[in-house]
């Protein structure tokens, strides 16, 4: 949609300010409807389908303060601990990212390379994910804990869980989307199996596996919190969930703020596969997502 | 390359049955010389598109013998004797134009400098000089079947197999591509089988023209085309022109049970 080679330089910055104009605009009116509905319901009295009032939808400007002032008396001003935790939580997302990417797309790999074991072990990948993350997680994290490995790692490879399967759904989808004339024309070569997945499966495939990563990497996000609770992690964001929960009745806008940061975690993850995918993408303008 | 003036392509007894049991060839014998253009022309169905395939091993045949430069049809794809061109340019959107022509020479492990090289070559060839990095979707459909041909004659396979090239593009592109194609064929010195559903292009084209007809797929006849070379614009107005395209036409429609035979269109030949 974008980035069309014959386009020229000038020319980008109008839309780059119209999507900025876009963005302002968007979250304006999001604002909006959140103080607008407050007011309406605090002052209607309206209590369906909930009650009302600063506990449950604290104003957004005192959601924002909350990162400037401390959670107990004479501490550090909330950002700080929360940026120390999404800093730790990104740790493990990112390794659980790539790990669950590289084991999914090599997984396609064989998959597409053998009809049989695709037709074999397809289900058991699809039942992978119908099991709650929330069920898998202690048992990952106390399983590799017995064995030594440090409790990030292990949150890690439940990022990873949830990671490797859009990854090995499209790519096996990527790795198969080539014309079939293309295949005909690397046989007419007679090129090798090797040849024909780098020269042209992997190729083929990218568009399909950056769709794939975008999921991926806000999920391995989710997978990373999630997987700190059961492993009692004090020190990432699901830690900061799990602390600022007991305490929301008396400081609601903590618990807000650190959603905040959880949300922008994983646009940042999101962004960085974005980018990437830009980068090397070089694509007919109606391919480029 | 044998030294031998042998048949470049020689075909005996060839049938080819798929597994729903539809015969989609039978009792073919071509033999195609040294520096010949073959074009097989016939109706939808008739099997023209799986008989190239034969040729180049890219579909096996039911029964009957297949040699290309001598060899087997197998033995001639891994020795890269031909190269291939589609209907559509099956051109790598993620390679520049330049590296899209140098696919079959990195398959070939030539290295980078022969292959850029080659690539100014062929580029120059087909009049494409100046668009190496240019993406294949930056090309107009023309210029993009000009990308593939100079990619399957850039390695100088003695054979080019072509099905139905320029069947997707509007009549003014076609016309001009089948001049350039005759001129590429004299300077390359290839020899060319040729797919098509267009009776004048054969004609303009070939040097013979094998009709064939559907259900199942034989040769019907094969018609000498007897204009000289080199051919240019006014050969489409020769009489001996109208006369042959005429020829091709009545074989076709006798082959197609004495019924008039229309050209169809470009239509999805079976695999």
């Amino acid at each position: 949609m974008t980035s069309v080679a014959v386009e020229r330089r000038p020319a980008r910055i109008v839309p780059t300010l119209g999507r900025l104009a876009t963005f302002v605009l968007v979250l304006a009116v999001l604002w909006g409807a959140w103080e607008g509905y407050k007011w309406l319901w605090e002052s209607t009295g309206w209590t369906w389908p909930f009650l009302v009032d600063d506990t449950t939808m604290p104003h957004i400007h005192d959601i924002l303060n909350a990162f400037r002032e401390p959670v107990t008396a004479g501490g550090p001003a909330l950002i700080h601990p929360l940026l120390d935790a999404a800093w730790f939580t990104a740790k493990e997302a990112l390794a659980g990212f790539v790990l669950g990417a590289a084991f999914g797309f090599a997984l396609a790999v064989v998959l597409v390379h053998s009809r049989l074991l695709e037709r074999g072990l397809l289900p058991y990948v699809v039942a992978s994910q119908t099991v709650p993350i929330l069920a898998i997680a202690p048992m990952v994290v106390i399983g590799l804990g017995s064995k030594g490995v440090e409790g990030w790692k292990a949150v890690s490879v439940i990022a990873a869980y949830l990671t490797f399967f859009p990854v090995a759904v499209n790519s096996i989808r990527g790795l198969k989307s080539a014309d079939p004339r293309a295949f005909e024309l690397m046989d007419s070569y007679a090129a090798s199996r090797w040849s024909i997945l780098w020269r042209l499966r992997v190729p083929a495939s990218l568009p399909y596996l950056f769709t794939a990563l975008k999921i991926s990497a806000t999920a391995s996000v989710i997978g990373a919190i999630i997987g700190e609770t059961p492993a009692s992690i004090q020190d990432g964001l699901g830690g900061a969930i799990v602390n600022f929960n007991q305490y929301y009745s008396l400081q609601p806008t903590a618990l807000w703020a650190t959603n905040i940061v959880c949300a922008a975690l994983g646009l940042v993850l999101f962004g960085l596969v974005a980018l990437a995918e830009r980068l090397m993408l070089h694509r007919a303008p109606e391919h480029v997502a | 390359m044998s030294d031998v003036a042998a048949s470049v392509v020689s075909i005996q007894g060839l049938t080819k049955s798929f597994r729903t049991g539809v015969t989609a060839l039978a009792d073919i014998d071509l033999e195609v010389a040294p520096r010949e253009f073959v074009s097989l022309i016939g109706p939808s169905g008739c099997g023209k598109s799986t008989l190239l395939r034969i040729i180049g091993d890219l579909v096996t045949p039911t029964s009957g013998t297949v040699r290309v430069n001598g060899k087997s049809a197998h033995q001639a794809r891994v020795d890269h004797d031909y190269g291939i061109v589609f209907q559509d340019a099956v051109l790598f959107d993620w390679r520049t134009v330049a590296r899209n022509v140098a696919l079959p020479l990195e398959l070939l492990g030539w290295d980078r400098g022969r292959r850029k090289e080659r690539v100014a070559e062929m580029l120059e060839l087909v009049e494409l000089t100046g668009f190496e990095s240019s993406r294949p979707w930056q090309l107009s459909g023309g210029m993009q079947q000009r990308v593939s041909i100079a990619r399957a004659l850039s390695f100088d396979p003695a054979l080019l197999l072509m099905d139905e090239p320029f069947g997707a593009l509007d009549e003014m592109t076609r016309e001009r591509l089948n001049l350039e194609l005759l001129g590429i064929w004299e300077k390359a010195e290839s020899t060319i089988v040729f797919v098509t559903h267009s009776i004048p292009e054969a004609v303009f084209l070939s040097t013979r023209v094998v009709v064939m007809s559907a259900r199942p797929g034989r040769i019907s006849e094969t018609i000498e085309v007897d204009l000289p070379y080199p051919r240019n614009a006014m050969t489409h107005e020769a009489p001996r022109f109208f006369e042959l395209v005429t020829a091709v036409r009545e074989a076709l429609a006798a082959g197609h049970g004495g019924r008039t035979y229309r050209d169809t269109a470009p239509a999805m030949e079976e695999r």
